[in-house]
């Protein structure tokens, strides 16, 4: 079974190696288990068109039976923030059904998440972060795939 | 003492010895009884009714389950609704999952909307005409591994969402393995609603993995079902049904026996908090919880002498307590002088309200009524430390009874008066602990004045069986008859004061201070 991920993953970044929809874009993928992506979102005030934020992904050796773990990150150089968002914390844990086990389906795939989270930027209205972020950030220890949100709101 | 005969009816009253001993010295009006029993059209309910002894008010009638008796009662229902719907056993229990298992919603539902139901349930078409099996397809590229080797096997439900069999198995052995789900796996395709059927799941499902699968099913059937609820102890495999609705639970307390002895209570499955309500328990515990600092140096385990302030630690179940040093005897809950309990045990027992006229400082009252709950939570935990106490006594007393046997000439048979005592202390400390809960949410009149009464009658038998376990093996064999009389006495006033609270809750005429939500 391990070389499932494995055939899947090459088959995946082959792929977007190729052609990405505008916007997306992959940064790096030299171990096949994490990779970065980059992300703008376009014609949302709320988010400067040109700054575009890091994307890591890694892949448990069950995917794409499990999701992956997909969070933003904060760098210093190139800089990268944690966009603004009523369900992204600000250590850049992603509160969306599509990555908890419940929402995942094993047909989704990398760009189809980074799809997903830039029409989910693309559409918020609220320049917030989840309520309770600054406690959650200062307490969690957890990895994003054991936490199980409440906060599930579709229409954010 | 507990019933060896799974399918035999198992009351209250027949799961504990000492109760029934009673129920022929005290005669109680019982024949109070919730409305609500006659509702559920249950397997065993004619039977129960039948066989039913009568019940005392705090007690209620429940039954326990097997495993085997779980799968079977529910084999039984999908066979009758099969027949009923003439649908394959299959896609019945499929149904009755759907509707999680309420016959008679699935009935109505077949019968207004069947093609609506079928498909909501994930059965879309006749499974019967199409069973599920794999293929080989030419030019098949699996979605998930991206496999395509010519003569891969793969599986589709009728809607349409193919995979090879190697992910589609470790998509359910995930699912089944690492999420625990069983009764509603969906299609792994995306945003597809299809919920893969038992025969599906017969073809697909990695043979190791049957038994857990099969258990995860019948979890889902108890947790489904109001009446049913899995003893909460831990790796107890049974099962209680109990007539008890929600709506009941501020009249009556449904405390249920296992058959691997625990204890609980059905509303809320914590363990058995007879005579309080569930609603007062969980407002209880969450205040506890709130003050558990200022309540912990409380019921620490140490205390000074109140004469001669030396550290005494408490090692025993029993209140009465001696100083070592200066011989001082006092009251571990009141620290009151001991001698002064036999007429005025009331100190210990009761908390007198202080008179309202400095009431309007609020300092004043914020202090009161700190006081007040410390009053309460003090002698609550005070009981269930002695109740930990007791049980290491036991173990101790355990090894007494058998040198008792050999010292005294007694036969095993004999010396089960210890073991009694104990399991009475146990029982009556439990009680006690959650009458002070119960007594904190209490108005004062009349009724509270009566129920302290028993209170106090209850907790200064507990305290004399209690000190009579720190007599030492050889004054044990001589003081047999008046332990037993004593333990016979303790849970006669355990039975008076559940009686009594629990008759006045199912006619709700106790006054509580908070609301009962
Ligand atoms: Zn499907
Ligand atoms: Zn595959
Ligand atoms: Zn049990
Ligand atoms: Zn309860
Ligand atoms: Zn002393
Ligand atoms: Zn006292």
């Amino acid at each position: 079974m391990a070389g499932m991920s494995s055939k899947r993953l090459q088959k995946e970044l082959a792929k977007i190696q190729g052609t990405l929809p505008p916007g997306i874009s992959l940064v790096s993928a030299d171990n096949l288990r994490e990779w970065q992506m980059d992300l703008t979102v376009p014609d949302n005030p709320i988010y400067p068109p040109n700054e575009p934020y890091r994307l890591r992904f890694q892949f448990s050796p069950n995917y794409p039976i499990e999701a992956p773990e997909c969070v933003f990150l904060a760098l210093p150089n190139p800089e990268r923030k944690v966009p603004i968002h009523p369900h992204i914390y600000s250590n850049g844990i992603i509160c969306l059904d599509l990555l908890d086990a419940q929402g995942w389906s094993p047909v989704h795939n990398v760009e189809s998440i980074c799809i997903s989270l830039q029409s989910m930027l693309a559409s918020n209205t609220k320049a917030e972060r989840p309520p309770g972020d600054a406690e959650f950030v200062a307490t969690n220890r957890r990895r994003p795939r054991d936490i199980n949100f409440l906060y599930h709101d579709p229409s954010v | 003492m507990d019933s060896d005969d799974e399918g035999g009816f198992n009351s209250a009253a027949s799961s504990i010895e000492l109760d029934e001993e009673m129920s022929s010295s005290v005669d109680f009006d019982s024949d109070v009884e919730l409305d609500d029993y006659q509702e559920d059209e249950t397997a065993f309910e004619a039977t129960a009714k039948d066989l039913a002894p009568r019940r005392k008010a705090y007690e209620v009638e429940y039954r326990v389950y097997s495993p085997k008796d779980i799968q079977a009662q529910q084999d039984d229902q999908v066979a009758e609704v099969a027949n009923l719907l003439e649908q394959p056993p299959e896609a019945t229990a499929i149904l009755l999952r759907h509707v999680r298992w309420n016959k008679e919603r699935l009935i109505e539902q077949y019968m207004d909307a069947q093609e609506e139901l079928l498909d909501k349930a994930g059965l879309g078409q006749d499974i019967s005409k199409n069973p599920p099996r794999l293929q080989v397809i030419d030019g098949f590229c699996c979605d998930i591994c991206c496999e395509d080797t010519p003569g891969l096997e793969s599986f589709a439900m009728n809607c349409g969402h193919r995979f090879c069999v190697d992910c589609y198995r470790q998509y359910l052995v995930q699912k089944i393995k690492g999420e625990g789900e069983a009764a509603r796996i969906k299609c792994p395709g995306d945003g597809c609603n299809k919920i893969i059927d038992a025969k599906s799941l017969d073809l697909l499902v990695p043979t190791e993995l049957t038994e857990r699968y099969n258990e995860l099913l019948m979890r889902t059937y108890v947790d489904d079902k109001e009446n049913l609820k899995w003893c909460p102890a831990p790796n107890c495999v049974y099962a209680v049904e109990c007539g008890v609705k929600k709506r009941d639970l501020n009249k009556i307390v449904p405390s249920v026996h296992c058959d691997c002895k625990h204890a609980f209570c059905f509303g809320c499955t914590l363990a058995d908090h007879q005579p309080c309500p569930c609603v007062l328990v969980k407002k209880w515990l969450k205040k506890c919880e709130d003050d558990s600092e200022t309540a912990n140096w409380i019921s620490a385990n140490t205390k000074e002498c109140p004469k001669c302030h030396s550290t005494i630690e408490k090692n025993g179940g029993c209140n009465h307590m001696t100083c070592r040093k200066c011989k001082n005897e006092f009251c571990w809950m009141c620290m009151g002088v001991w001698s002064e309990h036999g007429t005025s045990w009331y100190n210990c027992n009761r908390f007198e309200e202080k008179s309202g006229s400095d009431a309007r400082d609020a300092q004043a009252k914020s202090r009161q009524s700190l006081e007040r709950y410390l009053h309460y939570y003090n002698r609550y935990a005070n009981h269930e430390q002695s109740a930990k106490l007791d049980k290491d006594i036991f173990h101790k007393t355990e090894k007494k009874m058998t040198l008792l046997q050999s010292s005294s000439g007694m036969s095993w048979i004999e010396v089960q008066f210890l073991e009694a005592a104990s399991q009475a202390l146990q029982q009556c400390r439990q009680t006690l602990k959650w009458t002070y809960a119960f007594a904190y949410y209490l108005a004062r009149n009349n009724q509270t004045a009566i129920f302290e009464d028993n209170q106090k009658d209850l907790e200064m038998a507990v305290e004399n069986l209690s000190e009579m376990f720190e007599k030492s093996t050889d004054q044990l064999a001589g003081l047999k008859v008046e332990m037993m009389d004593k333990t016979t006495y303790c849970m006669r006033r355990r039975v008076i004061l559940l009686d009594d609270t629990a008759k006045n809750l199912k006619e709700q005429t106790w006054e509580f201070i908070v609301d009962m939500v």
